[in-house]
């Protein structure tokens, strides 16, 4: 499957590449210049100071670092997680379908990051506690759309037959029935990368997520809205890098569901 | 349907209970001594001992689980560790706050929406319906602790027509209500869309039209009637993300809600308000979803007799 060379991809990829290499990049975003304080875009910085003096574009590319491993993390984990669940609840059924679907439904009962937002704030706010939050809250839908698919495919004649050879129930889950229920769950794996970054910066807008000084999009924004009439550029730089983000992933997410998925096609 | 009424309001009674396990857990998961947490670590042994009387902390978990889901029934929600007062009375302060927000939120949102839906799909791929789709997928992007600061400095700050944060005035209404109104608008114009469509494939539309009636009576009267029906499940859905919205809004905003006490709670780690705020918002989800689910089958009888 060649990928096209768009817009939405390319701003994933850069998003990819800055958050790799960022660690190993000349950067120092807590350097402090006193006399650049709130400074507007210059030609030497063209995204401008913060409150504090600290260069607006490299906090940005280490703040990408921060989304991306956070996203990466937390969208893995509930991605395991959430699809052993969910294809093990169809696949046994019975008693142990019933009590899944019913930890399922209590899990979607608490709505958006609330769940998340009170674990990490009752945790203590750090990066490590948010990723645990997002986790806890990101596996059920993984679980849910998992258990779904391995229903429709269970009864299917090749996994009959795989059983009355004898194979054992792992090698049928690896072999049988992921594979097949792969494509929808890669696509809402993309979507949950767009989540969980949006996720990541609201508990970081909180004060929940990273810790100062380390910077994330979403703690920039916070700083910014105290300085909003002198210095708009700070909040308006994070707010757009969140933007052309996960746009671009719910873009890449919608061109692979309309590739992968042709049920759901509109 | 009554089978289907009974078997949805059981789903709903357990789903309940699991909430508020969940929420009662929400301190005993959390590592360390939650009385540390709270008194922080250079507290005196004897004041700790009081807390953890106080809170209950030494019984046993299970005489405890009781004694909370008990407590709740009767709707004692425990006592406000920063301003020792009942939480239900802190809370029930909070309340209109959030109903006038979530509620103004979800008029402007179908006032968006509807129009931009309708507009979307009958005049299918072309421009009304790249301009609405565009506008769905900026406002599933933008999220809302940046649209806030967003409106604030556009209304307020430029052009000074609006207030900045606040209660003290109807006009504060205005910016968190359009925050949390065109992120939902983003979702529902989609869902209008798509449901539109799917309904104008149906021979009563065709039907409808062959009769010669004027397509803003096919629209109105025929096709989003049906449309609805979905599209209301998806709305009470959606309400749960808008309610979780409304924390970061009212935050943003200073708008004095449910959201706005649950940041401030978890600020000065008054459990007994945070375990509060999030079990009223979640419930209030859950009884939403299940009004949603109750109507849909009153009006629609295929879906109580498929189960």
């Amino acid at each position: 499957m060649a990928i096209r060379f768009s817009f939405p991809s390319l701003i994933i990829a850069t998003w990819f590449f800055v958050a790799l290499v960022a660690g190993s990049l000349p950067l120092h975003p807590d350097a402090i210049l006193l006399n650049k304080i709130l400074v507007a875009p210059e030609f030497h910085a063209w995204l401008g100071y913060d409150d504090l003096g600290r260069s607006i574009a490299e906090r940005l590319i280490l703040g990408a670092r921060t989304s991306f491993l956070v996203a990466m993390c937390v969208v893995s984990i509930s991605f395991v997680l959430g699809t052993t669940v969910g294809v093990m609840a169809a696949w046994f059924g019975g008693w142990w379908d019933k009590v899944t679907v019913l930890v399922i439904d209590i899990f979607i009962a608490f709505p958006g990051i609330l769940l998340a937002i009170a674990l990490s704030g009752l945790m203590g706010p750090g990066i490590m506690n948010a990723v645990v939050a997002l986790s806890v809250v990101g596996w059920v839908g993984f679980a849910r759309l998992a258990r779904a698919q391995t229903l429709t495919i269970k009864h299917r004649e090749h996994v009959t037959a795989a059983q009355a050879l004898g194979t054992g129930t792992m090698s049928i889950a690896m072999h049988h029935i992921l594979p097949l229920i792969m494509a929808p769950l890669i696509i809402e794996a993309t979507f949950a990368i767009a989540g969980t970054v949006i996720a990541e910066a609201g508990l970081s807008f909180l004060g929940l997520g990273v810790q100062a000084p380390d910077p994330s999009w979403g703690s920039m924004i916070r700083d910014g809205t105290r300085f909003m009439l002198v210095a708009p550029h700070m909040v308006l730089a994070p707010g757009m890098t969140i933007l052309l983000v996960v746009l671009s992933i719910n873009l890449l997410g919608d061109s692979l569901r309309d590739k992968m998925d042709v049920r759901s096609r509109a | 349907m009554l089978n289907y009424l009974g078997a949805r309001l059981f789903t709903a009674l357990i789903v309940v209970f699991g909430v508020m396990t969940i929420v009662f857990m929400l301190i005993h998961i959390v590592p360390g001594d939650p009385v540390e947490v709270m008194l922080g670590e250079s507290a005196q042994v004897v004041d700790r001992e009081a807390l953890r009387e106080t809170l209950g902390l030494n019984l046993p978990l299970s005489t405890q689980w009781v004694n909370y889901i008990n407590g709740l029934l009767h709707l004692d929600l425990g006592t406000s560790l920063h301003s020792k007062r009942p939480v239900i009375d802190v809370l029930a302060e909070r309340i209109p706050a959030t109903s006038l927000l979530a509620g103004t939120s979800i008029l402007i949102a179908l006032i968006i929406a509807l129009p931009l839906g309708v507009l979307a799909a009958v005049h299918k791929g072309s421009i009304w319906d790249r301009l609405a789709m565009t506008f769905s997928m900026l406002g599933v992007a933008i999220p809302n602790f940046w649209m806030g600061p967003l409106l604030i400095l556009v209304f307020s700050l430029w052009l000074g027509w609006l207030p900045v944060s606040g209660n003290d005035q109807i006009s504060s209404l205005v910016l968190p209500a359009v925050t949390l109104g065109t992120a939902l608008a983003a979702i529902l114009s989609r869902m209008i869309r798509a449901s539109l469509l799917e309904v104008f494939n149906e021979d009563y539309i065709r039907a409808a039209s062959a009769r010669g009636l004027l397509p803003s009576t096919i629209i109105w009267k025929h096709a989003l009637k049906n449309a609805a029906l979905p599209v209301v499940t998806i709305l009470g859905m959606q309400i749960g993300a808008l309610l979780a919205g409304a924390v970061i809004t009212e935050t943003v905003f200073s708008w004095p809600g449910v959201g706005q006490l649950t940041i401030d709670a978890i600020q000065k780690r008054d459990y007994p308000v945070i375990q509060s705020c999030v079990l009223l918002i979640s419930l209030t989800y859950v009884f939403i979803n299940l009004l949603t689910d109750l109507a849909y089958a009153y009006l629609d009888p295929r879906v109580s007799l498929s189960e």
